[in-house]
């Protein structure tokens, strides 16, 4: 029987670990993803899952012990956030290219220095070339159904890749917010039976995984992952739609918000998104044409969706939680990328906000797109930076 | 160096086909090769326990000769036996 | 303990085979070998980074015939810990019934260096999995670089002998009583030419139920220069000079063992680090008259390190 609760970003991560049951899971406490570890240890004492619950001593740790255990044939999940993944750097391309379908909640925090804890996506976006599938969730309910989707996402036989499930540090994983909880039974129904492929522990068939290679195996591999990460475009629309059937939730490559007709729309990640679909409400009623769009999925990147929301727009205005500091937001390159084959090509802006934290507020966006309709913006625009 | 075609390619790196290192031939690192005098072996086994290369070839108990596919003429095995039965020739 | 026989040894499944890129005369080879011998059980290996991670597994060969895994360097302890924590997951629900041993094999730069937090994290966390360090004293599959685990008057190319210089500075790191200190059940130094306590090590390891680690004396043809057929010879010269003494710590208590035993009962006589310097070609720079004294602070340590060993065997 669905039910609503209310709850915080982090324990309803835990919550669904602890219906999915997952064979190991290994993880170092960092803020804002403590209480994801701290609710799932309470769970683990009390017996309500089967759970193997390793407190390793560092985090660089953490990932090698969770991506040798999926190796080894287990279904495994962590958390981290910030400088646990900045720690974890090393290992972060060596699990994705090892294919094992981890799956790892990433409380997005500012990366240091100087040391922060509040959200942005900096954490994230640095570990974006790694190889990973890379979710973004807009709130609470988002944050909990997509780490029901993961596993079944990563586990594909044709995709096999470990799996960033984000959500904002504090503003999500601390507030606490309305959500539907599923049935127990119906997500593991969902998330099946864990079958990996040429695990360790068949020991009557012995595999040599993490080998190494020469200049003329290095790039095929790679390139065995290009493929699989083109699979996991289609696999993720595949498990969307078999989620809705159980949850009543639709979700998509890129979710959009009255796109349809605008003139200006703006791409935003994560908890702003939803300040932004109040901006462009507020917009609208004062008479602009504007949408917005998150890509849900980020990895593999949904050129295509996203070309489609650009199409026929006089401007796109990217707006990144983090910068590539001599160059521009992470998103806004990808989705110039995206938009490069359209006939005409809108206008494109970028826009910083959020770093470290910072307020992002409707009157920040609603200035932005204003400027942007006037044609007054610049091309890469600070948001909230006191000059 | 020619580019692997991936269709050959298990996910992941992964080699499934344990030991087949066996088809890679390191017995033409070797500039001298062991030779044994089986009169003087009694089959004690230090050459075998000793080898790196698993090189030593022990049939029902009884020295039968050296993997030359594979015997890269380090010389240990000539250095541990205790009755001298191994020389090192070159090759 | 059945007593061991190589006989019987030789009846075993060849759990490394040839093929491999290791120089000849290596010694982690022949360590390796062993340490396998020490239980029939199933057993997942996992190598940290270093010569033997990447000799054995060029892909597309492997010399594993069980099932192997890397990931990287400083890790090693964590890899292995992690298969044994799914080890655990999978066995309790049927999914892997029979016993599975874990072992780890790594440099001494990957545990004794970069690796050594992750060692320290696995050992504290009680896995039940072997470590066993393949010390040949130095970086060698990056050239030969020192190592904490490095001997003092070693020449190595980041602690050359030169002009104002005699080698590594530093007294190796004691990284065997670090191990001590975290109270695991079984702690143990072998030399791979005593195989007959490498195997019982590794035996009493493999049943100890819970974390052992075991550091073994690699001698290395390459680095430490000596002809390659030396390799046993310089193995047994390592504990005979007690730079590497034999021991086993078994739930805290002290054993010598081997050659170890005879020298500190007197049945043998130990032999001056002076034979040990004077046939490897790293310390050739030790046996000019200017660095004469580096050889008697050498031998001083040794002694010390020694005796202190032989009083804390008799500790209960």
């Amino acid at each position: 029987m669905a039910q609503d609760i209310a709850i915080n970003g982090d324990n309803a991560v835990a919550l669904a670990w602890r219906q999915i049951d997952p064979d190991v899971c290994a993880a170092y406490p960092i803020t804002p993803q403590t209480i994801i570890v701290e609710k799932f240890a309470e769970y683990v004492a009390n017996g309500e899952v089967t759970t193997e619950f390793v407190c390793v001593e560092s985090e660089h740790s953490a990932l090698t012990l969770c991506t040798s255990s999926a190796s080894a044939g287990a279904r495994t999940f962590t958390a981290t956030a910030s400088q646990g993944l900045a720690y974890m750097w090393e290992m972060l391309p060596i699990t994705a290219a090892m294919r094992v379908p981890l799956i790892m909640a990433v409380a997005n925090r500012a990366v240091s220095g100087p040391i922060n804890i509040n959200n942005d996506h900096g954490d994230a976006m640095a570990a974006r070339d790694c190889g990973w599938l890379m979710l973004f969730s807009e709130n609470v309910q988002e944050a909990y159904d997509m780490s029901i989707v993961a596993p079944r996402i990563a586990e594909h036989h044709e995709v096999q890749l470990p799996c960033m499930v984000n959500l904002d540090g504090f503003v999500l994983t601390h507030a606490i917010e309305r959500m539907t909880v599923l049935d127990t039974q119906k997500i593991k129904d969902f998330v099946g039976e864990h079958k990996p492929l040429y695990p360790l522990l068949d020991t009557k068939h012995p595999v040599s995984h993490g080998n190494m290679d020469g200049p003329d195996y290095y790039y095929p591999h790679k390139y065995q992952s290009v493929k699989a990460m083109e699979k996991a475009l289609e696999v993720c629309e595949e498990v969307f739609r078999e989620f809705k059937e159980i949850s009543g939730r639709e979700y998509h490559l890129v979710e959009e918000y009255r796109c349809d007709d605008a003139d200006y729309v703006a791409i935003v990640l994560g908890s702003s998104f939803g300040t932004m679909k109040a901006t462009v409400d507020l917009l609208r009623d004062k008479g602009m044409k504007v949408g917005c769009a998150m890509p849900r999925v980020f990895r593999p990147w949904p050129a295509e969706a996203l070309a489609k929301v650009a199409e026929g727009k006089k401007a796109v205005v990217v707006f990144d939680k983090h910068l590539s500091i001599g160059s521009y937001g992470p998103m806004f390159p990808e989705v110039v990328a995206a938009a490069s084959d359209l006939d005409k090509m809108p206008k494109m802006y970028n826009v910083i906000y959020g770093l470290g934290g910072a307020d992002a507020t409707v009157a920040g966006f609603e200035k932005s797109l204003e400027a942007v309709a006037a044609g007054t913006a610049e091309k890469i625009h600070y948001l909230g930076v006191r000059q | 160096m020619v580019m692997a075609s991936i269709s050959d390619l298990v996910v992941g790196g992964r080699i499934i086909k344990p030991g087949n290192s066996q088809q890679f031939n390191t017995g033409d690192w070797r500039t001298y090769v062991p030779v044994v005098n089986q009169d003087q072996c009694i089959d004690c086994g230090q050459c075998w326990i000793y080898c790196p290369d698993d090189s030593v070839v022990f049939r029902e108990g009884h020295m039968s000769g050296f993997k030359l596919t594979h015997c890269k003429g380090c010389g240990i095995c000539s250095k541990v036996c205790p009755r001298d039965a191994i020389t090192m020739k070159e090759e | 303990m059945t007593t061991l026989a190589i006989k019987d040894l030789q009846n075993l499944p060849v759990r490394l085979t040839s093929g491999h890129r290791l120089c000849a005369g290596c010694g982690e080879s022949i360590i390796a070998k062993q340490i396998l011998m020490g239980s029939e059980d199933d057993i997942v290996v996992s190598l940290s980074t270093g010569c033997f991670e990447v000799s054995t597994t060029v892909f597309p060969y492997t010399s594993w015939n069980v099932p192997y895994v890397h990931t990287a360097f400083g890790n090693g302890a964590a890899t292995c810990a992690g298969v044994e924590t799914a080890y655990n997951a999978l066995h309790k629900k049927g999914k892997v019934p029979q016993n599975v041993n874990f072992v780890n094999f790594a440099g001494d730069g990957a545990t004794y260096d970069i690796g050594l937090q992750a060692l320290s994290g696995a050992m504290e966390r009680g896995h039940r999995m072997l470590y066993v360090c393949l010390n040949n004293e130095a970086y060698m599959n990056t050239g030969i670089q020192r190592s904490s685990a490095t001997q003092m008057g070693a020449q190595t190319t980041t602690s050359w002998p030169g002009a104002v210089s005699s080698g590594k500075k530093e007294f190796s790191k004691d990284l065997t009583q670090i191990m001590v200190a975290h109270n695991i059940p079984y702690v143990a130094q072998v030399s791979p030419h005593n195989w007959r306590d490498t195997v019982t090590k590794a035996q009493k390891a493999f049943a100890c139920g819970g974390p052992a680690f075991i550091n073994a004396l690699s001698p290395c043809p390459r680095g430490w220069r000596f002809p390659s057929d030396q390799t046993i010879a310089m193995a047994k010269l390592g504990v005979e000079t007690c730079v590497w003494p034999l021991f086993e710590v078994v739930n805290g208590k002290y054993e010598l063992t081997g050659e170890s035993a005879r020298i500190a009962s007197g049945k043998v006589e130990k032999k001056p680090v002076m034979d040990w310097i004077s046939c490897q070609g790293r310390y050739k720079h030790l046996l000019s008259d200017r660095w004469a004294p580096v050889i008697e602070q050498i031998q001083t340590e040794i002694d010390r390190r020694w005796n202190k060993l032989i009083k804390l065997t008799e500790l209960d």
